[in-house]
């Protein structure tokens, strides 16, 4: 077990940077997810805490010990890859033996923990089958198996269930997060797919190109955005962002409605998430409706600010419908309201 | 196939088995020469089915005078530096293209692409055009009349080394890195994952190389003036000089039958292998 | 052509690439290069020594109608060759891609002559064309064609052509064969409910979609007829009668191992080099356009 502690990481590739001085702190046993879109560095940011990739300015420590230097293997961790890169010539057994047998320990003890691993991942049957005559959800497992024999400081994971389909996810996801609280190894995992990162992480590090826009837990992200980029980001359906004209307690919408709220600021984005939009006869917000997604447990509208074509998604509870081309009005609690900066993106205000 | 037309049917049957028996036809000429007697093959017309003499001609070729008077050495003897010559060319290549296209496609080092346009620059010289100075320099080097001087000089492959090289770079980058994570060195991976990733490659390169090796005619044909040192495919060209004397085509016949038998008899028999081995390393 | 991750810088690299370089530079690009020195020299009748005179051997090659009767020939007896095995093995694989049962077998029993050395075709068709006892002049004899191709250029042509394009009807078959079924059968069946029968198909759809293959062939056969049959020539006529079938390479040999005229067969081989250099770079083109698709 151990901290693992990035101090003002760089990358470049010649002149062209893609990290831009990182810094986080992660706890003994925390899971820690790194989430953005793809290109946003974050592949290379777990790469580099692996020891794949050199560090170009920085430290990378794990424990008290500075790892830049040290090679993958001298490193302590385990690594889940998204192909999972199980040696198909090997068994499942000796994938999983594979780094002990390398780091010569004992014939006995290896398949003593290998068998351990195989029992926490119901391996147990299939330890002589090769990894072409395995499921997807299976060699999953297998990838992990091989992490958990090694018995490292550190688990690290590369977007581990992108290559499943959706239902295997869920599922895989789940266990995932069960096997790291049971064993309690400090984890990274990396994701594109913001719901997994909310659902897994005890904090997210939201990177875009190549900037942290936020760490934090997933309800400070999601109740406090410091950006635009992570407003936009978290949350499913995305959070509606509105350019308006924000004067002394007054927001002016582009339509020329008004919400109270803000301060004097002049032009600023404002974001309402769909959710918090509630439907109210006499609400400022009026939606010209275009069409209505039927979920089940509750209806997605979309449509236009009355005579803009600002877009505006709502998500209201239970079933609605309406034909399209009707106004509706909503209205939003002050403290639902996210106001940013309209140049830097950054939050202003509480 | 798209429609069904039954006389079609029978006629592609019938055209692939008029090709098969142009094809074969020379094939079977030369067994029937081979199970005849000396006399029976001096006599027009040539027979077109089998005679009974095969075991005898068989036992003279292979152990018996034979020939010898012209040709030197047993065809025993010949077979063996043909099958001697064939492995060595055939390990030699696949050994020293694995180890070369290993450090080209997975180590970064100065010169990596130079060393990769010199063995490519092999490719494009066969051996034919630059025979004479070849010679000279096997000669200086004192590798005449031996096994050495008939591999060493034909195992740098351009075509074995790419097909590596291609095979590596299908290989995922996360092998790789799995297997530094787990604590492998270069030659470890090298030994533990490449190899076993590579192995129908090396087997379908190796089915290929063999028939290439053991159907060199030209380079033991010079630098063998030792009759020990022959190969069974140059030995049929002195067997075809001396016919013009003393025509024993049962033997010659017999020579040349058991000289097709190992190649033939490879392809055959690693048809699947072979197919694959010819379409990698020529693509 | 590069991995994302490499093993760290050591000497390991340049140890395993050492027996391959050593090789190449001993065995190829040494006696390549003296090759090239060689033909600018010219040496006495006895060996004794030589001069340096630039460019005569290739003028003297220039001027010599002989060399460039050769030249010709060559050209004649590749195309020859590669017509004749290629139309042969588009016709089989043609057939071969109809049948659906007994296409393995069929190809098992034909690609056999791939693995049967030079020499020894040339060995089995000469044999078979022996003027006094081959199978093929006796029955020639009945038709009232009398054959010798130790005497007739033309035959001793024709016979070597023969010799050649057998051997090479396996590979061409394979390549064909391979091309053929890699077709989509939703093509073939699209044009079939178009109404095109299977000549029609053959045409308008078979055969210019396995083209590039027919291309790589042409490549790989001129190269096969240029270096390759030296020994079917070797085998069945010795160049003769009267040079009739000599071609480029045998001629680098007869002019350089028999003849013992260094300087001239250095700067033939120096020719043949470029027209390697040639047909590789034209196959390389190929191959690069073929990955675009």
């Amino acid at each position: 077990m151990a901290t693992i502690t990035l101090k003002d990481l760089v990358k470049a590739y010649g002149d062209t940077e893609v990290l831009h001085h990182v810094a986080a702190d992660i706890q003994d046993g925390e899971f820690l997810v790194i989430v953005g879109p793809s290109g946003c560095g974050k592949s290379t940011l777990l790469r580099m805490i692996a020891g794949l990739e050199t560090v170009t300015s920085g430290e990378v420590s794990i424990g008290d010990r500075m790892v830049n230097k040290l090679e993958p293997a001298d490193r302590d961790i385990a690594m889940v890859f998204q192909n999972y890169a199980l040696y198909p010539h090997m068994s499942v057994r000796e994938n999983m033996a594979y780094g002990l047998k390398i780091r010569k320990i004992d014939k006995g003890e290896i398949n003593r923990r290998v068998e351990e691993a195989a029992d926490i991942l119901e391996l147990r049957p299939y330890l002589d089958r090769k990894p072409r005559q395995l499921s997807g959800g299976q060699r999953q497992r297998v990838a992990m198996g091989r992490a958990i024999v090694r018995d490292p400081q550190v688990f690290l994971f590369d977007e581990p269930l992108s290559n499943l389909d959706a239902k295997l996810r869920v599922q895989m996801r789940l266990e995932i997060r069960k096997l790291q609280q049971k064993l309690g190894v400090t984890s990274i995992y990396v994701t594109h797919d913001q719901v997994e990162a909310m659902t897994l992480g005890d904090r997210l590090m939201v990177l875009n190109g190549g900037y942290v826009e936020q760490l934090g837990t997933p309800i400070e992200l999601y109740d406090r955005p410091a950006t635009v980029f992570v407003a936009g980001f978290i949350g499913s359906p995305a959070m509606n962002l509105i350019t308006v004209e924000a004067s002394e307690n007054q927001l002016k919408l582009p339509n020329g409605a008004y919400l109270e709220g803000g301060n004097d600021l002049g032009k600023v984005t404002l974001g309402i998430r769909p959710e918090h939009l509630v439907s109210d006869g006499i609400g400022p917000i009026r939606v010209t409706v275009q069409l209505f997604e039927q979920l089940g447990a509750n209806t997605l509208l979309h449509g236009v600010l009355e005579g803009t074509d600002c877009d505006i998604v709502a998500s209201l509870p239970g079933h609605v419908s309406a034909s399209a081309g009707t106004v509706m009005c909503f209205s939003v609690q002050a403290q639902n309201l996210h106001i940013f900066d309209i140049q830097t993106g950054k939050r202003i205000g509480a | 196939m798209v429609e069904n037309r039954p006389i079609l049917g029978v006629i592609s049957h019938l055209v692939l088995i008029l090709g098969v028996v142009i094809v074969a036809l020379p094939i079977w000429i030369t067994f029937v020469a081979s199970t005849h007697d000396a006399v029976r093959m001096t006599q027009v017309p040539i027979p077109l089915l089998p005679g009974s003499h095969f075991i005898e001609n068989f036992k003279e070729t292979l152990f018996g005078t034979g020939l010898s008077s012209s040709a030197g050495a047993p065809v025993w003897r010949m077979l063996l530096n043909s099958m001697t010559m064939a492995l060595m060319i055939a390990f030699g290549k696949i050994s020293i293209s694995l180890i070369s296209a290993f450090a080209i496609v997975y180590f970064k080092f100065p010169f990596r692409m130079g060393f990769f346009w010199m063995i490519f620059i092999t490719l494009m010289l066969p051996v034919e055009v630059r025979i004479l100075p070849t010679f000279e320099v096997v000669a200086n080097l004192g590798m005449l009349n031996s096994y050495w001087g008939l591999s060493i000089p034909l195992i740098a492959s351009a075509t074995a080394t790419f097909m590596f090289r291609q095979v590596f770079l299908t290989i995922p980058d996360e092998m790789l890195e799995s297997a530094r994570i787990d604590g492998a060195g270069p030659m470890r991976f090298f030994w533990d994952i490449l190899i076993p990733l590579s192995r129908t490659n090396i087997a379908a390169l190796f089915v290929i190389l063999f028939i290439y090796g053991w159907n060199q005619y030209l380079w033991p044909l010079l630098i063998t003036t030792d009759s020990d040192m022959t190969t069974i495919v140059v030995s049929i060209k002195q067997m075809l000089e001396a016919a013009e004397q003393s025509p024993k085509w049962n033997i010659i016949m017999m020579t040349a039958l058991l000289a097709m038998i190992p190649p033939v008899f490879v392809v055959v028999a690693m048809q699947r292998l072979f197919v694959q081995g010819l379409t990698e390393t020529d693509k | 052509m590069l991995k994302r991750v490499h093993f760290p810088a050591s000497a390991l690299p340049y140890l395993l690439v050492a027996p391959q370089i050593l090789i190449t530079v001993i065995f190829f690009i040494w006696p390549a290069s003296q090759a090239v020195y060689q033909s600018f020299l010219i040496e006495d009748a006895f060996g004794l020594s030589s001069e340096f005179v630039w460019f005569e051997n290739y003028q003297v090659l220039w001027d010599d109608d002989q060399y460039f009767d050769t030249f010709w020939r060559t050209i004649v007896f590749s195309a020859c060759v590669a017509v004749l095995s290629m139309g042969a093995a588009l016709i089989l694989a043609a057939f071969a891609d109809r049948v659906v049962r007994g296409a393995t077998a069929y190809r098992t029993l034909l690609i056999w002559p791939y693995a049967v050395a030079p020499v020894l075709a040339g060995a089995l068709w000469v044999f078979m064309f022996n003027p006094t006892l081959g199978i093929f002049p006796y029955m020639l004899d009945m038709v009232g064609i009398d054959w010798n191709h130790y005497l007739n250029g033309t035959q001793a042509m024709m016979l070597v052509i023969i010799a050649a394009a057998w051997k090479q009807i396996a590979y061409n078959f394979l390549f064909y064969l391979a091309a053929m079924q890699s077709i989509p059968r939703s093509v073939i069946e699209a044009a079939a409910i178009d109404g095109a029968g299977p000549m029609r198909r053959f045409k308008d759809f078979i055969f210019p979609l396995i083209s590039p293959t027919t291309f790589f062939l042409l490549v790989i056969n001129a190269v096969y007829a240029f270096f390759d049959t030296f020994g079917i020539i070797h085998a069945v006529t010795q160049g003769g009668p009267a040079n009739s079938t000599t071609i480029l390479v045998y001629k680098v040999f007869n002019d350089g191992f028999i003849g013992l005229d260094l300087g001239g067969s250095a700067a033939q081989s120096v020719i043949l080099m470029f027209l390697v250099i040639t047909m590789t770079v034209v196959q390389f083109r190929y191959v690069e356009r073929k990955v675009e698709y």
